[in-house]
């Protein structure tokens, strides 16, 4: 695939997210979604980037285990996007069979495992699921998940068993509102390199991350992606207006075809919402 | 010729691994003694996975393998350790099910012992599981009891709990149900170790012209309340009593509660004391003994 190509389907992914995401702020705004909602926006080229390469550049289906804030990671690697809607609405041919909500959405079709709702949680499970089955593995976690006892424990563990590994993590320097320095005055990258994993703190810019590609699923891995989060912790509302805005960005870098793939998924999306919420 | 409960137990982790393929996770597990002789001396070759020393990870390790359909065994060596072993298994594992229709069946075999081994270790801990849905608990204290709980297991999708005791390693015998009279004065409901204990006091007690039954509770959760139990329960002078190994603020007041409410007789409990045991005899928190058990019912008889 040429390099145009990849990032086209890059930001088609990214499209999908975002105006996904701009669905579910406005049901939220408009109280037809009832439940605690943990919007993507903002970090949707993490997710867009990782599943374009794995899946269809590596042509390997790994086991994804994530936490909340995943719609983007769900939505990215295949996850069916009417189960989604489904999901948020409550009802029971959603994903998670109106169970999981926002935060525990999970997907058979992709190899997605669902979340208990206790951050962090999903590294240890994800790393027994992976030596258990000798699968590759990606697990998503946030910058303060990073921080539970049990991740620091069982990376070791991942690192010990040379697994076939590759842990995210979405560092948008929140916890809630509490950022990283009043919190911790360690980095997870260096604590990763340190437990004789890879280690490595980048952006989340598409090309940065696809320059790791090679140590994907080759010897446990552990890539620190700073990003940001546009929108609140949970919930539909703006920390700030200042915040950069990486898809806003990249839209503006593609040019005119940037502009006909938003408007392109945004239509297709939009009309699946108003779709599904007919039928309320 | 007759198997001792040690013995049963480390054939059915040598089955579980070599002819199921399965995984038994652990820490320690293959130094000296392989816990209490319960494990056969296999490695991580044979699917007996050592795990590091941070507990909390370890749980959720085994739930991720129990995701991929390994059925894995999990020995936890000491039940008090279940503290901080059990949070993903009854927080994941548990609710796998029910939330994504993901079965994550688990063997836990929670070691209990006690004795001059302080706060933390001592003791039996199934009540820690006893609240959450999607388990089923079990102390098998018998060769035939422990493998017809594996057995079980094989055929089912849910989380068990096994509740061991050290104590009963060396035991051949199974133990029955014994209602030998018709109007007992008291029927003990025993759980785990305090089932040996009790039929001590029973005996004890019968010198002193007091009918006691004694039933023994292999399934904790469910609860399967026999009509029979009820019948002499409603029969008895004075109703039941449940004595357990865990703290009495725990399984054996919610099992006492069902009893009561089906047989509308009192219904008494006995457990660990209300205090943390520490590493001496004096300061020490064990099961209730033969004697002590003679001393309540005796004190339950006497009030009326």
């Amino acid at each position: 695939m040429n390099n145009f190509n990849l990032k086209k389907n890059i930001l088609e992914k990214a499209a999908l997210c975002r105006h996904f995401e701009q669905n579910v702020y406005e049901y939220v705004k408009k109280k037809i979604i009832k439940i605690p909602v943990y919007l993507s926006s903002g970090q949707e080229f993490i997710p867009s980037t990782l599943s374009e390469i794995i899946l269809n550049n590596l042509k390997i289906k790994p086991l994804i285990f994530a936490q909340h804030r995943c719609h983007a990671t769900y939505l990215s690697f295949g996850g069916d996007i009417t189960a989604l809607i489904k999901e948020l609405l409550g009802k029971k041919d959603g994903c998670s069979y109106g169970m999981g909500g926002s935060a525990s959405i999970h997907s058979p079709k992709i190899n997605m495992y669902g979340h208990d709702g206790h951050m962090g949680t999903q590294v240890p499970i994800g790393i027994g699921a992976c030596f258990s089955s000798g699968k590759p593995t990606i697990v998503f976690l946030g910058d303060a998940a990073a921080e539970e006892d049990y991740v620091v424990g069982s990376l070791g563990w991942a690192s010990t068993k040379n697994l076939p590994i590759l842990f995210i993590v979405e560092d948008n320097n929140l916890s809630i509102l509490t950022k990283k320095k009043v919190r911790r005055n360690w980095d997870i990258h260096k604590l990763a390199k340190s437990l004789n994993l890879n280690g490595l703190n980048i952006t989340d810019s598409s090309d940065e991350i696809i320059k790791h590609k090679s140590l994907f699923f080759k010897k446990p891995t552990l890539l620190n992606i700073n990003t940001n989060r546009l929108f609140w912790h949970s919930g539909a509302g703006k920390d700030s207006d200042k915040t950069f805005d990486r898809y806003d960005f990249e839209i503006k870098k593609m040019g005119n075809i940037g502009k006909e793939i938003d408007l392109k998924i945004k239509k297709k999306i939009d009309n699946l919402w108003k779709k599904q919420l007919e039928k309320q | 010729m007759e198997k001792t409960v040690r013995e049963t137990i480390k054939e059915i982790v040598r089955k579980h691994l070599k002819k199921h393929k399965g995984l038994t996770f652990g820490q320690c597990l293959t130094a000296v003694g392989w816990v209490g002789g319960t494990l056969p001396e296999l490695y991580e070759k044979d699917g007996m996975i050592e795990l590091p020393m941070a507990d909390v990870s370890n749980g959720g390790i085994v739930v991720g393998a129990g995701l991929m359909k390994k059925r894995p065994i999990y020995v936890i060596r000491y039940q008090g350790f279940n503290w901080y072993n059990c949070p993903m298994i009854i927080n994941y594992a548990c609710k796998s099910k029910e939330l994504w229709k993901i079965p994550c069946p688990i063997f836990v075999r929670g070691v209990g012992m006690e004795g001059g081994i302080g706060p933390v270790a001592g003791s039996s801990h199934h009540s820690l599981y006893y609240r959450m849905p999607g388990v089923k608990i079990a102390s098998p204290m018998t060769p035939k009891e422990y493998s017809s709980v594996y057995n079980k297991f094989m055929k089912d999708d849910n989380v068990y709990y096994v509740s061991e005791h050290r104590k009963s390693y060396d035991n051949k015998k199974e133990l029955k149900d014994v209602l030998d009279h018709k109007n007992l004065d008291i029927i003990i409901f025993a759980i785990s170790i305090t089932r040996f204990e009790s039929y001590k006091a029973k005996e004890k007690l019968k010198k002193q012209g007091i009918k006691v039954g004694v039933v023994n509770l292999l399934w904790l959760k469910p609860l399967k309340i026999e009509e029979k139990w009820i019948k002499f329960l409603r029969r008895s002078k004075f109703g039941g009593i449940v004595i357990d190994d865990d703290y009495e603020n725990g399984i054996s007041k919610s099992i006492a509660n069902d009893l009561n409410l089906k047989s509308g007789k009192q219904v008494h409990t006995m457990g660990l004391k209300d205090k943390t045991a520490g590493f001496f005899k004096t300061v020490d928190n064990l099961p209730p003994a033969d004697d002590e058990i003679c001393k309540k019912i005796i004190k339950i008889i006497k009030k009326k």
